[in-house]
């Protein structure tokens, strides 16, 4: 009866292990399932080159140019800006702030992870997007611009733990080996520590840039959500995930506009399906 | 030398300007959110419902739905994680199989949020017609964080010594015996930890109940598992772009409420792995 009993829990215990690729698989055929409709009416590169995106005019056109234009443009500022400063961030974490420090700054960085992204939005909201307004002296803080800071900012946590994990990979006797012949502490950073662990800074890197093409509220609330094809940061943009998240609750079901949505859903989850698996090729490389 | 010492110190203070830029907005706009959001909070406001078109009366429905969906998500996701953690950790080898497995995990972790949305849309409320409710709201929550509770928990797991396994192995006891009195049991602070991450990262998240349980406006509480529900991080996004002439005071008010609750549980998970951390007897 025991055994019995074992078994049973056993199997159920297999079963659960093997439930993250049931969800991932899971997720990818609903989306598939009413993805795939729309390209009776529509082709695949009229879908994903078209450049209007009218959804609700008859007929529809559904090109979906401006809303990849525009997220690639918010997330090229928000790397621009994120990359640079939150890998200084993690070298210093990791490398030169007294231990005591060190905790506090991990806990701040713990912190800005954990906040909603909607709160995030609305802060962004009411202070971001005025000051950007009145900077720059234009009609609307509503832009590009805004959303590229608000999200470079909510990568950090991403960049920063992720490089600071590659920093402490590094063995220990590349350092020693490097301040042993007489380099300073910064020299041993970036001639030793940073190539050492260039595969991890690679993969924080590219971790940051999905959490920012993915994310939804904040960019949604502060870009400004214009469906025309970007020529300057300091215009309104729509991103692929906004453009899900505002249209699909007045989307009927079954419809084109419907069906777009979950091919626009396609996209996203191919992008970060591909960024994530290259990230995880980058943190497993065999160490040399 | 002396160059290069003083290239290290320019180096260094860039270094550290680069983390005050990360670290001091973080710490403004918390004490902003608590500044302006304190005058609005009192009874009035965490127990009434909202009234005028939500530019009076409280946000009482928001909270007890956030609740509920977070309570959902949890029942759905904590056996499963944690069943997931216990094979990847007690029974898994190192193989092509464990590979995929892992994959899939950081690929789950990646979906962007608004994805989760849609596959909770196309799922389970047109799929199995449980329509926009708390039911469909926390399964998609429930996957959303089942990430998270794996790998805090597989975490946990694989921490505890393998002679603890070795000993009760020796002493006749069958593999379920020791994971079940031997290894759970001293995984726990873990796996506590990552769950009560998982609860914030739910009651936060807008994206995946925008279309599966969100009521923009519903001045009632939910009776059963089949209605819809509002939700704080939903509401604190009405309230800001779709609601004009909303008073200030209410919006940094929901927020600072959806913040603290968010905040209390990481708060808690912290507690909890510092007080393991000092018991731990290994």
């Amino acid at each position: 009866m025991r055994k019995f009993k074992e078994f049973i829990i056993e199997k159920l215990i297999l079963l659960c292990g093997l439930a993250s690729i049931f969800f991932v698989a899971l997720i990818f055929l609903f989306l598939l399932k009413e993805g795939i409709a729309l390209f009776k009416y529509v082709g695949i590169g009229e879908f994903l080159f078209g450049k209007k995106w009218y959804p609700i005019s008859e007929p529809p056109q559904l090109g979906i140019l401006p809303l990849i234009l525009g997220s690639i443009m918010v997330t090229l500022g928000a790397a621009v800006i994120s990359i640079p400063i939150g890998i200084a961030c993690a070298v210093y974490i990791a490398e030169v702030a007294p231990s005591k420090f060190k905790e506090a700054l991990k806990a701040g960085i713990e912190l800005l992870a954990a906040i909603p992204s909607v709160v995030l939005g609305f802060i962004g909201m009411v202070t971001l997007v005025p000051w950007i307004k009145q900077v720059f002296n234009i009609p609307t803080g509503l832009t590009a611009l805004s959303g590229s800071i608000m999200l470079a900012f909510m990568a950090m946590p991403t960049i920063v733990s992720i490089a600071e994990d590659a920093f402490y990979s590094v063995p220990k006797t590349y350092k020693e080996g490097a301040l042993a012949l007489g380099a300073t502490h910064w020299q041993t950073i970036y001639k030793v520590l940073i190539p050492a662990s260039s595969s991890g800074i690679l993969a924080a890197v590219m971790l940051g840039i999905g959490r920012v093409i993915g994310e939804t509220m904040a960019v949604m609330m502060i870009t400004g959500n214009a469906a025309v094809i970007p020529k300057t940061l300091m215009q309104p943009v729509r991103t692929l995930t906004a453009t899900i998240a505002a249209e699909m609750g007045e989307a009927v079901v079954g419809s084109e506009h419907y069906f777009a949505l979950f091919a626009v859903g396609i996209v996203l989850f191919v992008i970060s399906f591909f960024i994530n698996v290259v990230a995880d090729l980058f943190l497993h490389q065999k160490k040399v | 030398m002396r160059n290069s010492q003083r290239s290290q110190k320019i180096a260094f203070s860039l270094l550290f300007s680069a983390t005050l830029l990360i670290v001091v907005p973080v710490g403004l706009i918390i004490v902003l959110i608590i500044q302006k959001g304190i005058p609005a909070i009192d009874w009035q406001f965490l127990t009434d419902i909202p009234r005028k078109g939500m530019r009076e009366g409280g946000i009482f429905p928001a909270i007890v739905g956030t609740l509920y969906l977070v309570a959902g998500a949890i029942v759905f996701s904590l056996p499963i994680g944690l069943l997931a953690a216990i094979y990847l950790s007690e029974y898994a080898k190192d193989n092509a199989l464990n590979r995929i497995i892992k994959l899939a995990i950081v690929n789950l972790a990646g979906v962007p949020s608004v994805v989760y949305g849609l596959f909770g849309l196309a799922m389970f409320v047109v799929f199995f017609k449980f329509g926009a409710s708390i039911l469909s709201g926390s399964l998609t929550l429930g996957i959303m964080i089942l990430p998270i509770i794996i790998t805090a928990s597989r975490e946990a797991l694989e921490s505890v010594p393998y002679s603890f396994r070795e000993v009760s192995l020796s002493l006749g006891a069958s593999k379920w015996q020791t994971i079940r009195h031997i290894v759970l049991p001293n995984a726990i602070p873990g796996i506590l930890t990552g769950t009560i991450l998982g609860i914030g990262r739910a009651a936060g998240e807008t994206a995946p109940i925008l279309f599966t349980v969100a009521a923009f406006y519903l001045p009632k509480l939910p009776k059963s598992i089949f209605d819809q529900a509002m939700a704080l991080p939903y509401h604190l996004y009405v309230i800001s772009t779709q609601v004009p002439n909303v008073d200030e005071k209410i919006r940094y008010g929901t927020a600072l409420v959806l913040l603290v609750l968010v905040l209390f549980m990481n708060l808690i998970a912290i507690v909890i792995r510092y007080q393991f951390r000092k018991r731990k007897k290994w």
